[in-house]
């Protein structure tokens, strides 16, 4: 008698699989109608029991700050912490192109229903139904909501709000404020966020930073927090906590994120038993500025809204070292627009990022260590003429030149790709909720709508959509059953979470050891670039585990950080969320592996048309990747995803 | 290009401080300024030295919250924030003195890093439209002319940085005070609240030490965002408008 | 609960803020600046010769008589003048007292660098506010002293005026001294006015230079200060009056 074993996928050398996971707050009935029946379904708070309820909002983003505000407008007792001397500077405010709003002002055939379909699709078919319909719902609210606060959008002569078409659309759906609207929109949270601070409702504790999560009898119940400026240890405790942390691109250390950015908050909830989500999809922005050298510390992007009136190309010829200018025209390869001719310039990132990755691959790129392509606004200035590009595009343009020194209007930009946003994170419940009772989880820090590839103009909707509309219900249902028994601060759990903060801090400063926090964060996102970035291969893949784990080794035994405890102290704090992105960074490594399927933000080399397209396995891993945290290995949940409205097929381009 | 540069050292709020002198080798003219601090801080951890706090986050010109004084300058010699500077705007062998910002409202908190929370507080004094969230109506029902909502944007870019209060003589704090007052005051949605929101903002930056004004215009041509310096005189009329009208 | 970051302390009110402070200086400034504005013309007079400017004088004192007493019109202005100097100057000390307090010095200096000291686009007359505030505050006082009848009449009294004015400027140091004045007239004028145009919210351009009430401010100081400065010249330099 022989013994067939059951097929076992190489990831799991590295990871457990448990049973599979179910949304278990998952509406049914009619799409259109499984918001509106949730939230009649939701249990009220009465007003007047509001202010014994406490909630505590980590970040001050688009989904924190707008939380923290509508909470507390609420009447809730809300604490918000961020790590920013303000919560103006969350990095929402660097968000440039724009917000999408199935509004449908431009006649033009949009509705709630084509921006659901569009964002699925677009998403690779990983994301949920009924979340992105609800997304695409509210998004309409969101418009109306910003302009009432005094967001100054782009308007048209005649007074009315105006739109543009945006990467991977085609319709004009996205509105914008020049190319500042996550600054525009953050600064509307915000100065609602500051009004409640002055109403008393919320209480804004700057430079802070979450180090810890709280559970008692299976619930979250508070979060230990570093005072940034004394060092102090600070233990809060509430009803319920929300993570708004943002996203875990800096893994990389050089993304368009901010210095600042850290999975900390979401990695600690995910130690404390949080499933992590997806942690493999990056997106891969293709429209940044090139590293210019090793001291580089971030990559700036330029908005995508850039490829609108741009043409990328490259010299046909390999390591072509001619100026821009001296190619002729017949000599360049506009091959966004050869490869793909419906959507030209316009496809969606991760096609744009990888077709610039094979272009350098191939030795056509251009600039420094010929990674780049040419971004050309020669056409669109003979077309429109000088003004109105720079009306459009000029703090872009002024950008560039201000960080290359040289004149975009003259010769053409030069971009490669370079990671700017996180599709997965902590797992969600239709209401939020992650798989701890009692911690909610909103905007880039979820695993959120986005499935695989999120569309441009998307993420700062889903910020505020979290944060405005659907949070402050989904919150109070389970606030309704509150207050719960408050958590003394010698509580078990409470000491055991501050204990492990200051082990940590402790032994991080006793180490003393020979090399810098920097140096090795860079080498940590060189591996993930290299074999966790743009494409991935199980040989790459396995072989950045063992080079992670190695690393990770090494710091704890050699990394230098100076200074104490009771101070400001920037290396310790880089030191504390380094480490955390050596655990995640091994996760992502391992999800990756996971998913032999190429989608949206992952693509797997191993998993490709024969025309070089990314091929998905929907038969074997149309599942959401939930991962619980073990101390030894991962386990792997897998939440499967069904399509009732939109057919699964795979996404074209051309 | 080597050079060197004079840093404000000041352990914590309490510390006298005082400048200290550093060589830094090896600088690329294409790094920007604050890549240039990285590069200083790396040597000064290998060294044992506490390496110079600094505040940045996005380093794209648009957190605001980087910003030193450079050469007596706020964000230095070019018009824009410390992290989109670049040290192609210095020569070789240049000796750079680098400050914190400088203003009773603002207290360092440690090297060049200062607290900057009594912004925060003018806005909450009023720099804001009461809109509670879903009371919205229907964004197109208020039609705002273009060269209104152009307007009120320009003033609504300013990013808090403080590079105003830091150029102005008095540590005055009346450019983004001035910015916040244009932007909603532009806006027909800013009108029911524009009395009560500068008298708040004015009393409260007044309260929190800010300086007055002077209007010699330092703060515009300081501003990375390039905030126009008429924000002020509007701010001016709206003011005298609200006391005529006894709401003070 | 205690929220950290807002004030519990009551704020003063925004009708004694900076900016009001600056209404009351902005306001008082013009008053005198008029007031100037008048008093050059009537000095202008000088030119016409001895009879028509101290008969000018004289009428001075019966501006509205009858139905103001004689010499009231006078002292309605020398009042309110009196008035709008007090303010000036209180709001001005005021003013600097808090701007210095503002400014975040470190013991004697607020930036310890020895570049760009005079800022990016200053011009140098806001530097001169202050010191050439004090400067004109001793003019005034010096030259109302020289008003009072025959007090204070250097190159010897008379009871006319033309005559009194011609004397006082025959001498070095009396023109040397009213010119140190009116020049500092012309600076605290170049800033003064501009500013004050601003306080009072009537400046539309985006930047200082750049505004149409710099460059009358500039004039006007020019101006006044020429004009003053001519009736001393005029003596001194070309012999007028004798």
């Amino acid at each position: 008698m022989t013994i067939t074993e059951p097929y076992k996928n190489p990831s799991e050398q590295f990871h457990a699989v448990g049973d599979d996971i179910h949304d278990a707050k998952a509406p049914t009935g009619p799409i259109e109608k499984r918001w509106d029946d949730r939230k009649f379904n939701a249990k009220l708070v009465n007003p007047a029991n509001r202010r014994k309820l406490s909630v505590l909002v980590v970040g001050t983003g688009l989904a924190g700050a707008s939380a923290a505000a509508t909470l507390g407008e609420a009447g809730y007792h809300v604490k918000s912490f961020c790590y920013q001397d303000s919560p103006r500077r969350a990095h929402s405010i660097a968000a440039q192109g724009g917000i999408n709003a199935a509004k449908n002002y431009r006649n033009d055939g949009d509705s709630i229903y084509r921006l659901f379909y569009d964002t699925v699709k677009g998403g690779d078919f990983r994301a949920r139904e009924s979340n992105v319909y609800r997304l695409a719902q509210v998004s309409v609210n969101i418009i109306d909501q910003c302009v009432a606060q005094g967001v100054p959008f782009a308007r048209e002569y005649g007074g009315l709000l105006d739109n543009r078409s945006f990467g991977g659309v085609q319709v004009s759906r996205t509105f914008y404020a020049r190319g500042q609207t996550g600054q525009q929109l953050l600064i509307g949270a915000y100065q609602a966020l500051e009004r409640q601070i002055a109403a008393g409702t919320v209480e804004m504790n700057t430079r802070h930073e979450m180090l810890e999560l709280i559970m008692v009898d299976d619930r979250a119940r508070g979060i230990i927090v570093r005072d940034m400026v004394t060092g102090e240890i600070e233990t809060h405790t509430a009803d319920a906590v929300v993570l708004a942390s943002g996203g875990y691109g800096n893994v990389f250390f050089l993304s368009t994120n901010a210095m600042g950015c850290n999975t900390t908050a979401t990695w600690r909830a995910h130690r404390k038993g949080a499933y992590f989500a997806n942690p493999c999809y990056t997106q891969i922005h293709p429209t940044c500025i090139p590293v210019s050298g090793d001291y580089q510390s971030k990559l700036t992007l330029m908005s995508e809204s850039l490829r609108n009136d741009g043409r990328i190309w490259v010299p046909k010829k390999m390591n072509d070292e001619r100026l821009a200018s001296e190619i002729p025209e017949d000599e360049r390869d506009y091959y966004l627009e050869r490869i793909y001719p419906a959507f030209g310039n316009l496809v969606p990132r991760d096609i744009a990022s990888r077709a610039a990755k094979y272009q350098c691959d191939a030795g056509k790129g251009v600039g420094p260590g010929g990674l780049g392509v040419y971004l050309d606004f020669a056409d669109a200035i003979d077309r429109l003429g000088r003004p109105a590009v720079e009306a459009k595009y000029g703090n872009l343009f002024d950008m560039y030149a201000q960080i290359t020194g040289e004149d975009p209007y003259s010769e053409p930009m030069r971009i490669y790709p370079a990671v700017h946003y996180t599709m997965g994170g902590l797992w969600v419940d239709y209401d939020l909720q992650s798989n701890l009772t009692g911690l909610f989880v909103t905007g880039e820090a979820n695993f959120s709508e986005h499935g695989a590839n999120r569309l441009g103009a998307s993420a700062l909707m889903q910020g505020l959509a979290d944060g405005y509309f659907v949070l402050p219900y989904t919150l109070a249902n389970y606030l309704a059953d509150g207050p719960y028994d408050k958590v003394d601060h010698d509580h078990p759990a409470v000491v055991e979470a501050k204990q492990a903060v200051e082990e940590r801090i402790t032994t991080l400063l006793a180490i003393n050891g020979t090399r810098t926090v920097d140096s090795y964060h860079k080498e940590l996102g060189q591996i993930m670039w290299d074999y966790c970035g743009m494409e991935r291969t199980e040989e790459g893949l396995t072989k950045a585990i063992g080079m992670i784990r190695d690393l990770k080794t090494d710091f704890w035994a050699n990394v230098k950080v100076t200074g104490v405890n009771e101070e400001l102290n920037q290396t310790l704090e880089r030191a504390g969320r380094v480490a955390d992105f050596f655990e995640l960074g091994e996760l992502m490594c391992i999800d990756a592996l996971n998913r032999r399927e190429s989608c949206g933000g992952h693509f797997r080399a191993e998993s490709q048309t024969e025309d070089g397209e990314a091929l998905r396995h929907d038969d074997e891993f149309a599942y959401v990747s939930a991962w619980e945290y073990g101390d030894k290995q991962p386990t792997l949940h897998k939440e499967p995803l069904e399509y009732e409205y939109v057919e699964m097929k795979s996404r074209s381009y051309k | 290009m080597n050079i060197t540069v004079r840093v404000w050292r000041q352990k914590n709020a309490d510390d006298k401080g005082k400048m200290v002198t550093y060589g830094v080798e090896n600088v690329s003219e294409h790094m920007s300024f604050l890549e240039m601090l990285d590069v200083l801080n790396e040597q000064l951890t290998l060294s044992g030295d506490d390496p110079i706090a600094f505040d940045h986050d996005c380093r794209e010109g648009i957190c605001g919250a980087c910003g030193v004084v450079i050469n007596g300058q706020a964000h230095g010699p070019q018009t824009t924030t410390t992290c989109q500077l670049h040290m192609r705007s210095f020569e070789d062998g240049a000796v750079i003195d680098i400050e914190p910002w400088r203003a009773g409202a603002f207290p360092v908190v440690k090297d060049l890093v200062v607290d900057r929370g009594a912004f925060d507080r003018i806005i909450q004094a009023g720099g804001f439209i009461s809109a509670p969230t879903g009371s919205a109506p229907e964004a197109n029902n208020l039609p705002v002319p273009k060269e209104d909502a152009d307007h009120a944007f320009e003033s609504a870019t300013c990013i808090g940085c403080g590079a105003c209060v830091a150029a102005c003589p008095n540590g005055s704090g009346m450019l983004f005070t001035a910015a916040k007052i244009t932007h909603l005051g532009l806006l027909p949605q800013g009108q029911p609240e524009r009395d009560s929101r500068v008298i708040g903002m004015i009393e409260q930056h007044d309260h929190e030490g800010f300086g007055g004004c002077t209007n010699i215009g330092e703060c515009t041509s300081s501003c990375p965002k390039g905030i126009p310096l008429d924000t002020i005189s509007r701010l001016n009329r709206d003011l005298l408008g609200a006391l005529a009208k006894g709401k003070a | 609960m205690i929220v950290a970051t807002t004030q519990t302390v009551k704020r003063p009110s925004a009708k004694r803020s900076t900016v009001a402070l600056k209404y009351s200086m902005a306001v008082s400034g013009l008053i005198m600046l008029g007031y100037l504005l008048v008093h050059m013309y009537g000095n202008l007079k000088f030119f016409q010769g001895r009879d028509k400017f101290d008969h000018y004088l004289e009428g001075l004192d019966d501006i509205l008589y009858p139905y103001l007493p004689h010499e009231g019109a006078l002292w309605i202005i020398r009042v309110v003048l009196t008035a709008a100097l007090v303010v000036h100057v209180y709001a001005a000390v005021t003013l600097w007292r808090r701007n210095k307090a503002a400014a975040g010095f470190v013991g004697n200096t607020r930036y310890h660098t020895k570049q760009n000291k005079t800022g990016v686009q200053r011009s140098y007359a806001s530097f001169t506010m202050r010191w050439g505030g004090i400067i004109l505050l001793l003019f005034i006082i010096g030259h109302v002293a020289q008003m009072l009848p025959n007090w204070l009449s250097p190159g010897g009294a008379s009871d006319s005026k033309y005559d009194r004015v011609v004397n006082g400027f025959e001498i070095w140091w009396v023109v040397l001294l009213y010119t140190i004045g009116l020049v500092a007239v012309g600076f605290h004028l170049a800033h003064g006015f501009w500013s004050a145009l601003t306080t009072l919210g009537q400046n539309h351009s985006s930047t200082r230079k750049s505004s149409r009430i710099t460059a009358v401010s500039i004039g006007l100081a020019v101006i006044i200060a020429g004009g003053f400065l001519t009736v001393p010249f005029a003596i001194f330099f070309f012999g007028a009056g004798s």
